[in-house]
């Protein structure tokens, strides 16, 4: 249990320094930066206290927000995925995940990019819709979220791949 | 009574998400609106320390460029000086102190640079302990970035002149119009100029450039050149798009403007405003 908690708050960190360190300044074709530090909502255990989930997703967040300046945009995507995570859950997992026997390390790849897919596209839109705050702009809306989904799925699908815990 | 605690207690999850949603969008509205996005910004010292460490490696990637710049900044300043007919041994005798500009420059560095966003910013590295305060002008030796906007002790955030909220006073180069310059979020390299009236005669390649018409920028200092422009729906206006002499994607040093008159303007117009 304590090596979970320990592994989750470096994962925290982790991913915080790679996205504002590295992540967003890659600016893909001008525009298109993969925000990967979602992760940290993905793989959170599923049964963690779900009020503390959500104070700690508000807080990576509002974490990302502070380093770019973005007001609190990333901070309600992430509190809006952390919310509907289990939904996402439901409907990708069906009854494994009612029963509380699904783990995320041990899954099919066809499910975990259901479930990243669903989850990425979620936050992206709200992100997006919040950043640009217009709608007005709302096809700029529409092709940001697209290209930045498309951009996010595929890195998070590596990171999730190649750093997988092989200890099932 | 019970049954509020109990509704309470049952939604408690869904009742912390609305006020942390809550939460969030206030910090979002408050950043779409111009000077009131303070709470959550990064010229605190831990996003502020850990912007300059990242900088202090990724300079040295930048070094040539910078190099090349400053030595073609220096070049026309030399230039600039001959043809005022001044040597730079008399130069030298003048001392700042006694040298009564009414602007005064002083350089900072480009700790992070956004250009993708919507609402950019650009973070520098002087702040209040460098006299660094809000409203003051920032620029590079081409031309204009942005307006500082917030600041800490040691760092100052820049509103950038990409940002929706940004509007600086420009005009031409050859005559008095003037106009307001805005950014419509899709070419880091092209912002609009709005409201200038159909009386300008406008050509493809004019200069666009600060009108002095504000306390922030003196008069003269370069922002683009004309790439196209057409009238707007009311047919009085036009509406120009100006491609910009800075490179807003790879800036490395600035300088912040400091308007020495800045107080005795302000008395002056205090009272008017009443």
């Amino acid at each position: 249990m304590n090596k979970e908690v320990v592994a989750n708050i470096g994962r925290f960190v982790i991913l915080i320094l790679v996205q504002v360190l590295v992540l967003n300044h890659v600016n893909f074709m001008g525009y298109l930066n993969p925000y990967i530090y979602i992760i940290f909502i993905l793989l959170a255990p599923i049964n963690i206290n779900k009020s503390l989930f959500l104070l700690i997703s508000f807080i990576l967040g509002l974490t990302i927000d502070m380093f770019g300046d973005s007001g609190g945009v990333h901070a309600a995507a992430s509190l809006v995925i952390a919310f509907f995570r289990p939904i996402a859950l439901r409907s990708v997992f069906g009854l494994s995940y009612e029963f509380q026997t699904v783990k995320l390390s041990n899954i099919s790849f066809g499910e975990k990019l259901g479930y990243v897919i669903l989850m990425v596209l979620t936050h992206h839109i709200v992100l997006f819709s919040l950043e640009i705050f217009n709608f007005s702009h709302i096809l700029l809306i529409a092709k940001k979220t697209l290209f930045s989904s498309l951009f996010t799925i595929v890195i998070t699908m590596l990171v999730l791949v190649l750093f997988r815990r092989n200890d099932s | 009574m019970q049954q509020i605690i109990n509704f309470l207690i049952r939604n408690k999850h869904s009742l912390l998400f609305l006020l942390l949603l809550l939460l969030s969008f206030v910090f979002t509205i408050q950043s779409h609106s111009y000077h009131k996005s303070k709470f959550v910004s990064s010229t605190n010292f831990l996003s502020g320390g850990m912007y300059t460490w990242q900088n202090s490696i990724s300079d040295y990637f930048n070094l040539k460029s910078e190099n090349k710049r400053l030595l073609e900044e220096n070049e026309r300043l030399y230039n600039q000086l001959s043809a005022l007919g001044v040597d730079s041994v008399t130069v030298q005798k003048i001392d700042t102190s006694s040298f009564n500009a009414p602007y005064t420059f002083t350089k900072a560095r480009v700790i992070k640079n956004d250009y993708s966003k919507i609402d950019n910013y650009i973070l520098i590295n002087k702040g209040e302990n460098d006299s660094i305060q809000p409203d003051m002008g920032v620029i590079t030796d081409k031309g204009i970035v942005g307006i500082i906007e917030n600041t800490s002790k040691n760092y100052s955030r820049v509103i950038s002149i990409l940002n929706s909220n940004s509007r600086i006073n420009a005009g031409l180069k050859k005559s008095n119009q003037y106009g307001s310059l805005v950014w419509n979020g899709k070419d880091p390299n092209i912002v609009q100029l709005e409201t200038v009236p159909r009386q300008a005669e406008l050509t493809e390649g004019d200069t666009i450039i600060t009108h002095g018409r504000s306390t922030i920028f003196p008069r003269g200092i370069g922002i683009g050149t004309i790439l196209n422009y057409n009238l707007d729906e009311s047919k009085s206006y036009y509406e120009i798009d100006v491609k910009l002499f800075n490179d807003m994607t790879n800036i490395g040093f600035v300088y912040t403007i400091k308007n020495r008159d800045l107080e005795e303007i302000k008395s002056i117009e205090a009272p008017t405003n009443e």
